[in-house]
């Protein structure tokens, strides 16, 4: 697996919680411009490892590079600064406030570093970034909307959108769709991959339905008991027996929500 | 060694009325998770009615023994009434408020117990002597202690003894431990929250007023009284981990200790003494020392 | 900085409070100086409010601020002004931002109950040493202004206005900035804050230390203005409750409601002494009660609807 034009290189990648295993052997390579999708049941350890890629989680051990860089160890504002962001399962997003100054937050921490903080927020400049922010994730009708008030849907596309604006190199998506209903699924992940595919950013992301999968990653890892099964593209993974059996059939007998 | 009987006695007594404050403190915490400001005046509201009345039975020359009584009347009726008051008229209208804002109305209580006990009761000081004088002096180990004063110690343990019974042996205590842990859990089993807090608000407000009404025949019973003891008691409460009863008891147990050493070996220190052990505390055990388990919300 | 709405009004407004200052009776003048001092430590706490914190023991900044005048008067006899501001200022936000390394670590009940015990720490040392004025505190000497001892009470009450008219000015220019906005962001969610590439532990810590700042400037200001300290009046619990008091009173909504919301805190206090004097504390308390219940915004939110949103949020 192991690929000159790997950004994100991942290393026997270990996180025990007590005597509870929640990732083991983990080693993956990932490349600039990759659709990446994770696949596996509950508890299987996906959403640990993003949250070990982006610094919540501290790994037991291993080793996470991003472009030659050691992430292990850095706290998630350094991770974000070097180029790596993310979206929630449940949209972590400011609920009292509108979307567009959730957007002005966000585009104002992303482009005043340092001492920049102490100049003001509210500039021309950003003013123009926020509107084009709006208009490519289509919040520009929902934007002087207090954000409790909005529908989850809108909630996830802002919450993807806040994760973005900082121009990350590697995005990674947790359950993008969780929540949306089967009608607007695909409307929300077209708008989501066609504005991430503009930027070029390679993207990893956690998900649970199959369609969405199959239509959108060019690349499948699958998880079980904390261990990556299967890493193929998405045809083939589909069709492997063991993602059946550890991934897809658990899925279907649990159809949880 | 006298010396350090009498440090050791003192600081027990202190430790008592301490406790038997910050009890009632802490079970409001525990169960509501309210931080309540105005539990100085109950103390401060118990102090002043035993006194009033101690007096004025004494003046009415009846038994200086029915002093007794009137302390543990003087805590009921305090406690019941301002604590149902202030429950069902106050609180009930904030629980789904932030809990920092719910500390600020009660310190608004505060300030308006504060004043009504000055309009209640002026600003002369009231002394209620009678039930220690009827207890007398008593020799222990080559120093001489008010009876009254140890008997404190007695009511604190009956007490600690009480409210342990109440939580682990009773019915109603598996009950309160369930909304302790979780709010969400126990109304999810039927219980009755809502009656819950207003008789927990009640019990801890009882309490409050206990610690005034026993500790005011030892003292001259003046304004500003319930100022001092809330902090004192939110040092204890601090200290020993909010919520916990066993808590409350340690947390007593190290202040009234370490002050009363302090009062007689280093004056100075006195007060710096118990809130330094209040922020070094809250530095390195910010749940303090015996702080009660959390349940996981994820 | 003096281009918004809200910097025309405080620029305006303390111009016409000086000039009328000039020639208003001695009374309104206290009034207006004790209000003016307070304010600034409101102001501190406004910041930390927005933020979703309440600190429960501000009277140690507040106290700091006002015991630095009185020792510099009584030890080394400095009656400047501008150098007991100043020194009130500094120890106050040396400490803040000393104590800062902890307290931004702390939130709700333990960041309000720290802030408590260390202000109650300062407060059982003063109350018992006698080089500190134990109980009873110090007198403090009338403030010179570049060497003049001025005769009446106009002109430090010019400059206490002035000094309040520069620190909204800041504190407004402040909230304007990316890290003043991250108030409100950090109350609600300090994780996606922290996602977004900026530390709630810095935030904070700065928000905590221009609030030290501030509120030992207050107390330096009400020192001179009183013309005297006391633990009781400077450091005790109680104190911080009263800031809090009028923080709540005042509303979060605009650097000029500190000012307006202390002014009505010294009418009503005066008043309330006058017409009852053994149930002033009752009023006070009725009607933070009644603000906490039917007023969240304070007096701030009311003006808001008055003028029907005349200034900026």
């Amino acid at each position: 697996m192991k690929n000159s034009s790997s950004i994100l290189e991942v290393r026997d990648l270990l996180k025990t919680f007590g005597a509870v295993v929640a990732a083991k052997d983990i080693n993956v390579d990932i490349s600039q411009g990759e659709i990446v999708g994770i696949i596996g049941a509950n508890g299987a350890g996906k959403t640990c490892f993003v949250n070990m890629v982006t610094g919540y989680l501290a790994p037991t051990g291993g080793s996470i590079k991003f472009e030659g860089t050691e992430l292990v160890g850095l706290e998630t504002r350094k991770i974000t600064h070097a180029g790596i962001s993310r979206s929630f399962q449940v949209s972590q997003v400011f609920h009292s406030m509108t979307v567009a100054e959730n957007l002005m937050i966000a585009l104002a921490i992303a482009n005043n570093r340092g001492t920049d903080a102490l100049s003001l927020m509210d500039t021309p400049d950003l003013r123009l970034k926020l509107d084009e922010v709006l208009k490519r994730y289509k919040l520009e009708p929902q934007k002087d909307a207090t954000v409790s008030a909005l529908a989850q849907g809108v909630r996830k596309l802002l919450d993807i959108a806040m994760a973005v604006v900082s121009k990350p190199r590697i995005l990674l998506l947790d359950e993008p769709t969780s929540g949306i209903s089967v009608e607007e699924k695909f409307d929300f992940m077209d708008i989501v991959m066609g504005a991430l595919r503009e930027d070029g950013v390679t993207v990893l992301f956690v998900e649970h339905d199959m369609e969405i999968v199959e239509r959108y990653v060019s690349r499948v890892l699958a998880f079980y008991q904390g261990e990556i099964i299967a890493d193929m593209p998405p045809k083939k993974a589909l069709a492997d027996k063991k993602v059946q059996e550890f991934v897809i059939g658990k899925e279907h007998h649990k159809k949880k929500k | 060694m006298e010396a350090a009987l009498t440090i050791l006695l003192d600081g027990l007594q202190f430790s008592s009325y301490l406790f038997i404050v910050s009890a009632g403190l802490t079970i409001i915490f525990g169960v509501m998770k309210i931080l309540n400001v105005a539990h100085g005046s109950f103390y401060a509201w118990g102090a002043y009615t035993a006194a009033f009345f101690i007096g004025k039975f004494s003046d009415m020359g009846l038994p200086d023994a029915l002093g007794f009584l009137l302390i543990v009347a003087a805590a009921i009726v305090v406690g019941v009434i301002l604590g149902f008051i202030i429950e069902q008229g106050i609180l009930k209208h904030m629980y789904e408020r932030d809990e920092v804002l719910i500390v600020l109305a009660t310190f608004g209580l505060f300030l308006v117990l504060e004043d009504i006990i000055l309009i209640a009761f002026g600003t002369d000081p009231y002394f209620a002597y009678q039930p220690m004088a009827l207890l007398g002096p008593v020799e222990l180990g080559g120093i001489t202690r008010d009876v009254y004063g140890l008997t404190l110690i007695g009511v604190a343990a009956v007490v600690a003894v009480g409210c342990w019974w109440l939580l682990n042996k009773t019915k109603w205590g598996t009950l309160l431990k369930a909304v302790i842990f979780d709010r969400e859990m126990g109304i999810s089993m039927g219980i009755n929250v809502p009656l819950v807090y207003t008789l927990t608000f009640i019990g801890g407000a009882i309490l409050g007023g206990l610690g005034g009404a026993y500790i005011a025949p030892t003292i001259s019973v003046a304004p500003g009284l319930g100022t001092e003891v809330i902090v004192l008691s939110f040092a204890v409460v601090v200290v020993g981990g909010m919520g916990s009863i066993v808590g409350a008891a340690i947390g007593s147990l190290i202040i009234g200790l370490l002050r009363a050493i302090a009062v007689h070996e280093l004056p100075q220190v006195e007060l710096f003494v118990v809130f330094a052990v209040m922020a070094v505390v809250l530095v390195f055990r910010p749940e303090g020392l015996f702080a009660p388990a959390k349940p996981r919300k994820i | 900085m003096f281009n918004d709405r809200t910097a025309k009004f405080l620029l305006l407004a303390a111009m016409m409070i000086c000039v009328g200052g000039a020639f208003a009776p001695n009374w309104i003048v206290n009034q207006f100086m004790f209000g003016f001092s307070r304010a600034l430590a409101i102001l501190g706490l406004m910041v930390l409010w927005r933020t979703g914190l309440v600190s429960f023991g501000h009277a140690f900044y507040f106290g700091l601020g006002a015991y630095a005048v009185a020792i510099l008067d009584s030890k080394f006899g400095v009656s400047d002004v501008f150098l007991r501001l100043m020194a009130g200022a500094v120890v106050a936000g040396s400490a803040g931002f000393l104590i800062g390394f902890i307290m931004r670590n702390y939130r709700d009940i333990f960041f309000a109950m720290l802030n408590t015990a260390i202000s109650m720490v300062l407060f059982g040392i003063v109350v018992k040493t006698e080089s500190l004025g134990s109980t009873d505190g110090f007198a403090i000497s009338a403030s010179t202004i570049f060497g003049l001892a001025p005769e009446t009470k106009y002109p430090l009450f010019v400059i206490i206005t002035l000094v309040g008219l520069t620190a909204a000015l800041l504190v407004n220019f402040y909230l304007k900035t990316t890290f003043g906005k991250l108030t409100t962001a950090i109350r609600d969610n300090e994780i996606r804050v922290e996602y977004l590439g900026f530390s709630v532990a810095h935030a904070i810590h700065l928000k905590y230390t221009i609030s030290a700042i501030l509120a030992g400037g207050a107390g330096a200001l009400m020192a001179m203005s009183l013309g005297q300290v006391d633990p009781e009046s400077m450091i005790n619990w109680t104190v911080s409750g009263e800031l809090v008091f009028v923080t709540i009173l005042s509303g979060p909504g605009n650097v000029i409601a500190p000012f307006i919301g202390s002014l009505v805190f010294e009418i009503l206090r005066t008043y309330a002494f006058e017409l009852a004097p053994q149930a002033w504390q009752l009023i006070m308390g009725a009607t933070f009660l009644t603000i906490i219940f039917f007023l969240p915004g304070g007096i701030w939110s009311l003006i808001e609807k008055l003028g029907g949103k005349k200034n900026e949020k």
